[in-house]
């Protein structure tokens, strides 16, 4: 149910909406939510809604962090 | 897609299971419980539980707010459309939750009600919009990350003075469902439930933030890993769950720090909270009543409120006699211990709340691994 995804913002458009890029699928959604959304943003996307922004330096960490080798993460 | 396949890499998801398999001490037993659906959904559908090793259990919670849904909620929208003659709009996933009398908002259609399955709430206004002339309602459901947008298009309907709109609100609450998990009466009754530390949910987080989780890690010493729905996020969260446990520290982590925040989506809590307010008591399917566990609309904003307008009287339905949901959302029993799954109860003919969504942890076990205990024959 609280299924939402990630999605590239292509369009600003007037009253805080916005078209965002799915995998190709293009699609309007409100950014009432997420009013500083800016173009090429990639926001989380529920229910026609943006409820969040991704941080791309925190994905990127994120992913570093996965492919840490095992007991060194003493440093926490 | 960006942000969605590098999370569901295999070879990464190996060496963080690799990883979980060196840490965990083999005289400790860790049981956590992930309370999001999603996160029940990811863990059956990509196998994460055979990755971990025999003593790291996890236990579904009861964060799927389809199957949390008591069935007298449901009743009022079935009587809704089929006697009141309203239009009623929900979201799919409501759509074929067991009600009374062996209806559901589907069946009540294929009798002639008028009920529309619409992909955003703002869909349900623009049909009142469009049938000035019907009474629209929008039978709206959810956590805290569907609250937000429910709670836009009160604010819209109220400035567009659309007055054949309405809402009948089963907006839930998180944290006190977590709370109501860890102290209610037949969790001490059955004095079973081995909780060492929670996945905290994903999308959930983004709203409300990581903040009112300290709570739960302060006063019941209790770890809390805030983990995205993807797996490799997943397995991550757990492992950071295990070195919690075994460095004796119970605080709140965030794991899905690519969108959630401390304070969380500051603009949609200060609007929720100007059209939301707290219930003194909802009931959960399969929990009973928690007090000021969900929310109803304002009176600044009662015309809009499906419950004032036709005058709805709540009646609590009781489940099936030998439906264990209610365990199972406890994590005192699992899927597989209760005598109706997968015999009378199945996704096709969900009885209990826990097979009614396909985040609830009996239909993930049912369609992910009911048969992983079952021995392989060769003849």
């Amino acid at each position: 149910m609280c299924l939402a995804i990630p999605a590239r913002v292509v369009q600003l458009l007037p009253s805080y909406r916005a078209v965002v890029d799915i995998a190709g699928v293009r699609k309007e959604i409100s950014i009432d939510l997420v009013s500083d959304a800016q173009l090429d943003d990639y926001v989380i996307v529920h229910v026609g809604y943006a409820i969040g922004k991704i941080d791309p330096g925190e994905a990127q960490r994120s992913l570093a962090l996965f492919s840490e080798l095992a007991g060194s993460e003493g440093v926490v | 897609m960006k942000y969605i396949d590098e999370f569901r890499d295999g070879e990464r998801a190996r060496h963080i299971a690799a990883k979980i398999a060196a840490e965990v001490r083999a005289d400790v037993s860790y049981s956590f419980m992930e309370f999001c659906g999603g996160h029940t959904h990811a863990i059956s559908r990509y196998g994460i539980a055979d990755m971990l090793p025999a003593n790291v259990r996890m236990i579904h919670g009861p964060g799927c707010p389809v199957c949390v849904l008591p069935i007298g909620r449901i009743d009022l929208a079935i009587r809704l459309a089929l006697e009141r003659g309203v239009m009623l709009c929900t979201y799919g996933d409501t759509m074929r939750v067991p009600a009374s009398d062996g209806l559901s908002l589907i069946n009540a259609k294929a009798r002639g009600a008028d009920v529309r399955m619409v992909y955003s709430a703002s869909d349900a206004l623009k049909l009142a919009e469009q049938h000035p002339g019907r009474e629209v309602v929008f039978l709206a459901i959810g956590f805290e990350t569907t609250t937000p947008p429910t709670a836009l298009v009160l604010r819209d309907a109220m400035a567009r003075a659309a007055t054949n709109f309405s809402v009948l609100c089963c907006h839930v609450l998180t944290p006190a469902a977590i709370t109501h998990i860890l102290e209610s009466a037949e969790v001490r009754h059955l004095g079973t439930l081995p909780i060492d530390g929670f996945i905290g949910p994903a999308h959930v987080s983004i709203v409300i933030g990581s903040q009112p989780y300290e709570h739960f890690a302060e006063k019941y010493r209790k770890p809390v890993v805030i983990t995205g729905f993807e797996p490799l996020d997943v397995l991550q969260g757990i492992l950071m769950l295990v070195r919690q446990v075994n460095s004796g520290r119970a605080v709140v982590e965030n794991e899905f720090s690519r969108v959630v925040t401390s304070q969380g989506n500051v603009t949609a809590q200060a609007l929720v909270s100007k059209v939301f307010e707290l219930r003194e008591s909802f009931e959960w399917r399969g929990l009973g009543e928690i007090p000021y566990s969900a929310l109803k609309i304002r009176p600044a904003f009662a015309a809009w409120d499906a419950e004032r307008k036709f005058n709805l009287r709540y009646v609590s339905v009781p489940d099936h006699q030998q439906c264990e949901c209610g365990a199972i959302l406890r994590g005192v029993k699992r899927p597989a211990d209760c005598k109706l799954f997968g015999t009378v109860c199945t996704p096709e003919r969900p009885m209990g709340s826990c097979m009614v969504s396909n985040e609830g942890s009996c239909a993930a076990h049912y369609s992910y691994g009911r048969f992983r205990d079952t021995a392989v024959v060769v003849s």
